[in-house]
């Protein structure tokens, strides 16, 4: 009997213990940023495992893509063929817009050039366990020229934003997350607005967009939405998505809706990322303002 | 030493599976919570200190990779642990009960607590759309999970306790 509450009282002492520790490392996480040594030992113990099971799940998706039967090949081949067609034609008369462009942006002296930006490729090695976040790793780091702030486009579209970095790993948050919000515009008008991820509005993976100013300019369904000139983080002209809902708020001073975004958020394998932030490439002055 | 290597290894292999094989595995984009799971059945079957332990490391993964603060998660879930050390003595092997309404109790504290950590903090009141829209999917999922996965830890510690007791014997 003495024994058994000998023992009780060392598991509550304990319990005390490893709440202190807890609240003690909650506070030091919310005076400085990163989780430091804890972070760094994790990045080399149990990101090769995720790269290894995500290598694996890799190669077994590759193989049971090899089993799709001829017949939808050659479905999907036709279709593509035609896709081919219709872009060389649309490429033709860009890359003449293109040439236009240039001209007139040697006469302008606008020496920015949005539209190359130096990227480098990645694999998505785990995503977020947790129903909460929508946030996944990549295997690319600081070695690779990954940095805090950067940002990351699949195919054509703008995936998130690096949040931590460690020397072959990089947490991205997507812009799905309740906790991302990005400045964005409407490409036809240029009027910009917010556009914020939603728990809710996450499982069918759509967006929310508010603080678009109701003026003059009609903005439909189907509008082109990319990043804006005043974001702090983003880099200008990221393709976003959408507009597919769109309604006057009850103020009738702003204008709010959702955005189907132009990237499949539940099937993301290989990422693009852009080295390049936009603190780096503005000088840096209005580093750390805010979201 | 062995049993320790193994629970961490249990704890590693859950966690490596929730984030890469049950992503694709979601349904209605709800995971099941395999890590609670495994926290909330060391509790009630090798006590509180034990639960707590797993949960303890369980928590740091989580918050490593998937959580924003350092240590939110780490304490829920030693906490979940020591809760479920306490009904120990109420736990036999054969009944599959107890643990069932256990570890979905632990699941509903955990969503629960997150919702009001995370998202009520923020100011965030849509309560019941959280509810319904990830505590409770999240809850089903995971006893559904539980069924399978509690079955395999039950087997792995069985064997483990045999084997410390024949070596206990061993040197009486």
């Amino acid at each position: 009997m003495k024994n058994k509450s000998q023992s009780s009282f060392s598991s509550k002492y304990w319990l005390i213990i490893i709440s202190v520790v807890c609240v003690i490392l909650l506070g030091i996480e919310r005076f400085t940023d990163g989780g430091g040594p804890l972070r760094f030992i994790a990045g080399y113990t149990v990101i090769p495992m995720q790269e290894g099971i995500s290598y694996v799940g890799r190669f077994m998706s590759d193989l049971s893509d090899n089993f799709e039967t001829l017949d939808e090949m050659k479905k999907a081949n036709e279709k593509l063929q035609s896709k081919v067609d219709e872009l060389t034609t649309d490429n033709t008369r860009l890359r003449q817009e293109q040439y236009e462009l240039e001209r007139l942006r040697e006469l302008y002296k606008l020496d920015e050039n949005y539209s190359d930006y130096e990227k480098i490729g990645a694999h998505v090695i785990a995503n977020n366990g947790s129903n909460w976040f929508a946030t996944f790793t990549i295997d690319k780091g600081t070695l690779d020229g990954v940095k805090v702030d950067s940002n990351v486009l699949a195919g054509s579209g703008l995936v998130g934003i690096v949040t931590e970095v460690g020397p072959n790993y990089a947490q991205v948050r997507s812009i799905i997350d309740d906790a991302s919000n990005v400045s964005a515009m409407m490409l036809s008008t240029s009027d910009t607005c917010m556009v914020r991820g939603d728990l809710e509005l996450m499982s069918d993976g759509r967006l929310h967009f508010e603080k678009l100013p109701n003026n003059d300019n009609v903005v439909e369904p189907g509008e082109q939405v990319v990043t804006s000139h005043v974001s702090s983080r983003f880099l200008q002209g990221l393709f976003i998505g959408y507009v597919s809902d769109i309604d006057v708020d009850a103020n009738n001073l702003t204008r709010s809706g959702y955005i189907t975004p132009a990237v499949d958020f539940s099937k993301l394998q290989e990422v693009l990322v852009i080295t390049t932030t936009k603190q780096e490439m503005t000088g840096g002055e209005d580093a750390g303002e805010g979201e | 030493m062995k049993r320790k290597l193994i629970t961490l290894l249990i704890i590693l292999v859950c966690f490596l599976l929730e984030s890469s094989v049950f992503h694709r595995l979601s349904f209605a984009s709800v995971k099941p919570n395999l890590l609670i799971v495994v926290t909330s059945s060391f509790g009630f079957m090798r006590g509180k200190k034990e639960g707590m332990f797993v949960g303890f490391s369980a928590g740091l993964l989580a918050d490593l990779f998937w959580g924003n603060a350092l240590g939110f998660n780490m304490l829920l879930y030693a906490v979940i642990g020591y809760m479920n050390g306490s009904f120990k003595r109420m736990f036999y092997d054969d009944d599959v009960k107890l643990p069932i309404v256990l570890i979905g109790a632990s699941e509903l504290v955990y969503g629960l607590s997150t919702y009001a950590c995370v998202y009520m903090l923020q100011g965030d009141f849509a309560f019941f759309s959280y509810l319904f829209g990830i505590i409770l999917p999240e809850l089903v999922y995971t006893i559904l999970v539980t069924l399978i996965l509690y079955q395999i830890i039950l087997h792995i510690n069985k064997k483990l306790e045999a084997e410390e007791q024949r070596s206990a014997s061993k040197f009486v």
